[in-house]
């Protein structure tokens, strides 16, 4: 390891870092507009100049890699001054409009200006002016502040995969932009907000709202899939104002999806404020007791088996402990988390996870992906898979659609026949994955969502089996959700309980009039109309799908407004915290739930949430490890049995809506139309 | 980007596809992208001497390479012409040399002879004048590239009868205008011929 004197400090470090990260290990700050850790490296901002002994100049300390014996200057007169010279480069095109501009207060060109500018400009031609571009719906574009980074040009092209952006023209006529105008086609073009160290691309529909100094911080947890990134929620007064990535290399690195990040107007629209009981086939808002009073009516002396509770995508895990814990002092077994039927959390916990972890994506060498769209599902992930893809060495094949993922990969077939020849060892696929070091098998819970699916989970566990893919310190078989509340409830157990029923019996009971009440915790994405005559209770947080169908509206929190805890794809707990309060009557999940159950003449036996957690830790030590991973053991899961001819499909048909945040949302619904359906942005005049 | 009229599509024809393919082959495999001067050159000789949009695409496709990173060449080198340009475009050097030896006087006589401005296409399509940084024939100073010959040693005159010449369809003379040969002095061979530095 090379060792380097930085300001006098002695220190070994790591062969092929720059100097840069170097002095950053010595405690120097250096500062710098264009490097960015995660993409490579430019070195065309000069910001980082420091002295290097025995070169005759400045070097920039971003595009140097360490060498041994180097002797490193940070603090002298020439490195201060050279960094003022680029500083005043750097601001002769830019324009002073700090007041008016969104970057203000959280801008590394303000913040370096402090201790690099100069309190006056000596240039006295004319600035330049560029034209502003359209990047679609979501990042807002004043180029004439933009200093030529590239950070964002280098995040489509190496992240994001999508090669849309570069520089045109030349010296004083260059332009960031596409060059055919048209907006963005990434899932993870927020993040150029994030990378952009100027105000040139900023949030569209943050545009003008707030000031970052007078937004409260909260940590939490993104719930728009089920990668569970980690976010701050940023809000003022009951408004989530924006949502920001935070840094976690175990998940999201610090990405996050523009689902996560931009769907945040959908919080504050259409939103359950107030109980509602259903009277003469019209929905009249009422108060808490005359909800529960209307429930304990009905389901007084109720058989437990005619009543039957569904938990949605969204729902936290304390909500559906509780919930599971009602249904079961009410003598129900019928319970389910799985809206869309998959069969999956019936055996062993390794059959519902993504073992390999999604740090482990780095270490994998070959990867089998079925009936998935990761692009979709998990934007976050798919990065991940990408930026494997370009380390190279990674084999990858895809059963199911054929679509764009950003890497290269061999379509194995659309449908089971390719499962099956995978299986049988006649797809030569089949050989690569044994031949793989660490081979990943990545299922979306998707494709067992379907009449077939425990045979397809039991093909992909034989595939699973036979490549070796689970072994000492490796398990290459994964399950990829997209739903953030499907691993918690499956952790929770809210699946049906001995002759229980599952979701499709369920709905059919109710249909046929053998399930007399359901509770639709959250969940909005089953087929109302089978829901029959049954007397519906509906808690949750917007006027979706079940609320409309729902005898009794009970008002619940979303995600931004209670500490609750979600389990990732992963299997990894994390807790999401209180950024707002829930709006009007509404009231924390799993607290309705207990309230409903002293009405109910059941009270459950917890009356805060650390007493409720601490029952669900020592149910399941998943709880108890936030932030962890508990390893799952190997088992046997699925069914095999005859897989029908059935090509796979991705479960998320648009990308944009998903679930009640995201279909209330509005800039959901322009990235809908200016994004997959390519029409030009509306004018304030429109319509 | 002006707002000019982009023919829908562009295709090689067999011979450009031919050149085209020949430069490729140049390169090592799976370093084809660097064919991609070459090949908008091509392109642009066979689109009238400018690179429409879809010519662009065309070439990115061609080389399987993201479309930006054809406009992001395209648009940095001058000699890609993205609007339409007249069959002789008169590329006059103004830079220092030139202008010390009387390229204004040039700059003058082109924009009389055509009646057009810097940037201007005279209306029958025969020429656009183009001002140029350094072309690199500084030692023949002043001078100007006419498509793909220079005319070097202008005066007003020879400037003006160039473009007459190239109105009427004739071929003028290119090169020097002054009869010399290369760039070798313009007095004479100087070295080697005599002793004692007479010359």
């Amino acid at each position: 390891m090379p060792k380097i004197t930085i300001d006098d400090i002695e220190l070994e470090v790591e062969a092929g870092l720059t100097v840069l990260q170097a002095c950053e290990l010595a405690g120097k700050e250096i500062p710098r507009f264009c490097f960015h850790e995660r993409l490579s490296v430019a070195g065309n901002c000069r910001m980082c100049l420091v002295e290097m002994e025995r070169a005759p100049k400045p070097i920039a300390s971003c595009a140097m890699p360490v060498g041994d014996g180097m002797v490193i200057r940070t603090d002298t007169d020439l490195v201060k001054k050279a960094r003022e010279g680029v500083m005043e480069f750097l601001l002769i095109n830019h324009p002073l409009d700090c007041p008016i501009c969104d970057q203000g207060g959280e801008c590394d060109l303000q913040d370096q200006a402090v201790g690099y500018g100069y309190d006056r400009s000596r240039f006295g031609e004319s600035k330049r002016a560029v034209d502003d571009k359209n990047l679609g719906p979501l990042v807002k574009t004043i180029m004439t502040r933009c200093i030529h980074c590239t950070r964002c040009v280098r995040f489509a092209t190496e992240v994001a995969g999508v090669p849309e952006l570069g520089a045109t023209g030349r010296g004083e006529h260059m332009e960031i932009g596409t060059y055919v105008e048209k907006a963005l086609t990434s899932e993870l073009s927020g993040n150029m907000i994030d990378l952009c160290p100027v105000g040139a691309l900023t949030s569209k529909p943050y545009a003008f709202m707030a000031r970052s100094w007078e937004l409260s911080k909260t940590e939490s947890i993104d719930v728009m899939d089920a990668l569970g990134a980690n976010i701050r929620v940023d809000a003022r007064g009951p408004g989530v104002m924006r949502i920001l990535p935070r840094n976690n290399d175990d998940v999201n690195e610090e990405w996050l999806s523009d689902k996560g990040r931009f769907a945040n107007d959908g919080l504050a629209r259409q939103r359950l404020d107030k109980p509602y009981v259903r009277k003469d086939g019209k929905l009249a808002p009422v108060s808490w007791d005359q909800a529960f009073a209307a429930i304990a009516g009905r389901l007084d002396g109720m058989d437990g088996a005619k009543f039957a509770a569904l938990a949605g995508d969204l729902v936290d895990t304390e909500a559906m402990a509780a919930l599971k814990d009602l249904m079961a002092a009410l003598g129900s077994n019928n319970i389910d988390c799985r809206q869309d039927g998959a069969s999956i959390g019936e055996g062993a916990r390794a059959g519902h996870l993504f073992n390999s972890t999604i740090a482990g994506i780095d270490e994998a060498d070959a990867i089998l992906i079925i009936g998935s769209n990761p692009r979709w599902e998990a934007p976050v992930l798919n990065a991940r898979i990408r930026k494997r893809y370009l380390e190279g060495g990674l084999s990858i094949g895809v059963i199911g659609e054929a679509l764009e993922l950003t890497y290269r990969y061999e379509h194995l077939g659309a449908g089971t026949d390719a499962l099956a020849a995978i299986t049988d060892g006649t797809s030569p696929f089949a050989g690569v994955l044994k031949d793989a070091s660490k081979p990943m098998i990545i299922l979306a819970a998707g494709a067992v969502a379907r009449p077939d699916g425990a045979a397809v989970l039991a093909a992909a566990r034989a595939i699973a089996e036979s490549s070796g893919a689970v072994r000492d310190g490796w398990n290459g078989f994964n399950m990829l959700h997209s739903r953030a509340a499907r691993v918690g409830g499956i952790e929770v157990g809210f699946l049906p309980g001995a002759s229980g029923l599952g979701t499709n019996a369920i709905l059919d009971g109710a249909a046929s009039g053998a399930i007399e009440a359901v509770y639709l915790l959250g969940a909005d994405e089953i087929d109302m109309s089978r829901l029959g005559d049954a007397f519906v209770i509906y808690q949750g947080h917007h006027g979706d799908a079940g609320a409309h169908r729902a005898d009794v509206i009970l008002p619940g929190a979303a995600y931004t407004e209670k500490n609750a805890t979600y389990v990732n794809t992963e299997g990894r707990a994390q807790r999401a915290q209180l950024a707002t309060f829930p709006p009007g009557d509404a009231r924390e999940d799993w607290a309705i739930i207990r309230a409903l159950s002293a009405v109910l003449g059941k009270t459950l036996p917890y009356d805060t949430l650390s007493d409720l957690r601490e029952k669900m830790t020592m149910a399941n030590p998943v709880f108890g490890a936030i932030d962890d991973i508990i390893r799952a053991d190997w088992g046997t899961f699925g069914e095999a049995g005859a897989l029908s001819s059935d090509d796979f499909n991705s479960e998320i048909e648009n990308y944009y809506i998903t679930d009640p945040i995201s279909r209330a949302s509005e800039t959901m619904a322009r990235c809908i139309s200016e994004i997959l359906q390519g029409s030009a942005p509306r004018t304030g005049t429109d319509g | 980007m002006s707002d000019v009229t982009q023919p829908e599509s562009f295709e090689f024809s067999p011979e450009f596809r031919d050149a085209a393919d020949a430069f490729i082959a140049k390169y090592p495999k799976g370093r084809h992208e660097s064919a991609v001067m070459p090949l908008l050159d091509l392109a642009q000789r066979q689109h009238d001497g400018w690179l429409p949009r879809a010519a662009m695409d065309y070439v990115a496709e061609y080389l399987a390479m993201p479309p930006i990173r054809v406009y992001e060449v395209a648009t940095f080198y001058t000699m890609y012409n993205l609007e339409p340009v007249g069959k002789n475009h008169v590329q006059v050097c103004t830079n220092l040399p030139c202008w010390l030896r009387g390229s204004d006087g040039i700059v003058e006589a082109c924009k009389r002879t055509l009646g057009v401005e810097f940037g201007g296409t005279t209306e029958d399509g025969l020429f656009t004048l183009s001002e140029m940084e350094c072309l690199g024939a500084c030692v023949n100073a002043p001078m100007m590239q006419i498509n793909d010959d220079y005319y070097e040693d202008l005066d007003p005159t020879s400037a003006e009868s160039i473009l007459t010449e190239l109105r009427l369809g004739e071929t003028p003379k290119t090169g020097s205008q002054i009869g010399r040969k290369s760039c070798e002095p313009s007095s004479g061979l100087t070295s080697l011929t005599e002793m004692d530095g007479e010359g």
